[in-house]
């Protein structure tokens, strides 16, 4: 279990004990925070599971594959500091994780 | 709508049902749920089932769109292992599979559509199987394994998922397709050939025009698939993968109007103000071709729908109106589809099929219907910006992969 802090756009805070192995994304939808559409479920294909990871954090979650950068890169107010959330596994190390959710998906 | 409903009753437990339930609460639907599946598991994720999970790379809890405490925890009565039989619309109430009736002020059909079945010899021999269901695929996972044959009936995207995931597990597949090329009906023939020509150099094997009129069996287990030509091909199990056909009769006996499907309008409200229906069992009109009416088979279908449905009985506004797309995973090739070509008097290749990564663009003049993207994200992002936004195109440009997506579309 890892600590995950998603911030929704308005505000609105969900501290989740997200299970290891699963992702940031399935942590989210999992927990039915509003704001992680996920449309693919995971398979990289849609782009609608957009988060901003906290720039603390940014070392820890990795880096992108190629896959990904190449569909942030359609995504909408894309920052230096966008992930897909489907992308980023959880791990012990992200124990305490900031991740805050852009206003749309679309 | 004026007033909420103080009881929404949800029938169907998949994808498009469960999420219906989930966005409900997310927009602060303070009434009772109830969501009633006819599995024993609550709605999970049926695209993996073809590839991660037949792999073995997915478990259950991956697959489940909520973790069963979920719906406890949410307020949400689910109800696993039981059917509705029938609605009383006059009096509004369910019949259910185990003789009891549930009263409902707001119904919502999720029934989706289940595999169609061949009516032909020994379709019901051991080995004979079909893949809907995490039970299905449960039965098709232990049936494969190396060395095993397995023959598929239909060339479409189960089929060659299941084809590539067999692989993978070292089994050998061969795909019986009746048309004279696999995708017919979905895909155009470049994507056709290609997808062919790769299965092939993994080792799957094609047979076209083959119109399976039987199933061998000993001991009634299979044994192998009879063709109009004569021939029988061997194999250790069968999987038949020929279309789906939409779960609409509960919907049709109680009265709605159905045409291959629930017909919906664009909140999916059925022709009953009080029942709405949602994904796959829904025949509903999209925005962006002028309102056609069309029944898709597809997540996002399913979840545009939810949200149209949850919208309209929360009274939130409408979502925006959608590009419809959906996805396949095959080894190491990511197919990204958006739009349908209707009425498309064009197709545009961008980039070379022989690298593996390419693009079909179907346009109608200078307007773009469709596209099919192949380990091209750039390509199936921008389609599916221009397919919504309906701007015009400069095919020139597009042709061009010295131009990038972005300055194509600008």
């Amino acid at each position: 279990m890892a600590k995950i802090i998603y911030i929704e756009h308005n505000g609105a805070e969900h501290a989740l004990d997200v299970k290891t192995g699963l992702s940031v994304m399935e942590g989210a939808v999992k927990n039915n925070v509003p704001g992680i559409d996920a449309d693919c479920g995971g398979a990289c294909a849609c782009a609608t599971c957009h988060v901003y990871v906290d720039e603390a954090w940014l070392a820890k979650t990795g880096d992108k594959s190629a896959m990904e950068e190449s569909m942030l890169d359609f995504a909408e107010n894309v920052e230096g500091n966008s992930r897909l959330a489907c992308q980023i596994k959880v791990t012990d190390a992200l124990d305490g994780l900031v991740v805050r959710l852009p206003e749309s998906q679309h | 709508m004026s007033e909420k409903p103080a009881h929404i009753v949800i029938i169907g437990a998949g994808h498009a049902g469960g999420t219906a339930a989930a966005l409900l609460r997310q927009y602060d639907f303070q009434g009772q749920i109830t969501l009633i599946g006819e599995e024993p598991i609550p709605p999970y994720q049926r695209p993996p089932l073809s590839k991660a999970w037949l792999k073995g790379e997915a478990d259950a809890d991956s697959l489940a769109l909520k973790p069963l405490e979920f719906y406890a925890d949410n307020g949400i009565d689910f109800r696993p292992n039981v059917r509705v039989t029938a609605i009383d619309r006059a009096g509004k109430i369910l019949t259910l599979s185990d003789g009891s009736s549930l009263p409902y002020d707001t119904a919502i059909l999720a029934t989706g559509a289940r595999p169609i079945r061949l009516p032909i010899p020994g379709a019901d021999l051991d080995g004979v199987l079909e893949l809907r269901t995490a039970a299905d695929a449960e039965a098709l996972k232990s049936a494969l394994g190396p060395g095993k044959t397995v023959a598929i009936v239909g060339g479409g995207y189960i089929g060659l998922e299941a084809a590539a995931s067999s692989r993978a597990l070292g089994a050998n597949a061969v795909i019986l397709e009746r048309e004279a090329r696999i995708l017919a009906r979905v895909a155009c023939e470049t994507l056709s050939t290609f997808f062919q020509t790769y299965h092939e150099a993994r080792g799957v094997k094609f047979e076209l025009g083959a119109s399976a009129t039987g199933f061998a069996g000993k001991d009634g287990k299979v044994t192998g698939v009879t063709l109009a030509d004569g021939r029988t091909i061997a194999c250790d199990l069968v999987l038949v993968g020929v279309g789906v056909a939409p779960n609409e009769e509960l919907a049709r006996e109680a009265g709605l109007d159905c045409a291959r499907g629930v017909v919906v309008n664009l909140e999916a409200r059925t022709s009953d103000p009080s029942i709405f229906a949602i994904g796959d069992v829904a025949q509903r009109p999209m925005p962006i071709y002028d309102n056609r009416m069309f029944r898709m088979e597809s997540v996002p279908n399913a979840l545009e729908q939810a949200k149209q449905a949850a919208c309209a009985i929360t009274g939130r506004p409408a979502p925006a109106g959608e590009t419809p797309w959906q996805w396949s995973d095959q080894y190491d090739l990511k197919l990204q589809i958006a739009g349908y070509p209707f009425d498309a008097d064009r197709i545009l290749v961008r980039g070379d099929p022989s690298s593996n990564k390419f693009a079909i663009f179907h346009l109608k003049g200078d307007q773009l219907q469709s596209v099919e993207a192949i380990n091209s994200p750039p390509e199936f992002m921008m389609g599916r910006q221009l397919i919504g936004n309906r701007k015009p195109v400069n095919t020139a440009r597009l042709a061009d992969t010295s131009i990038s997506m972005k300055e194509v579309a600008a």
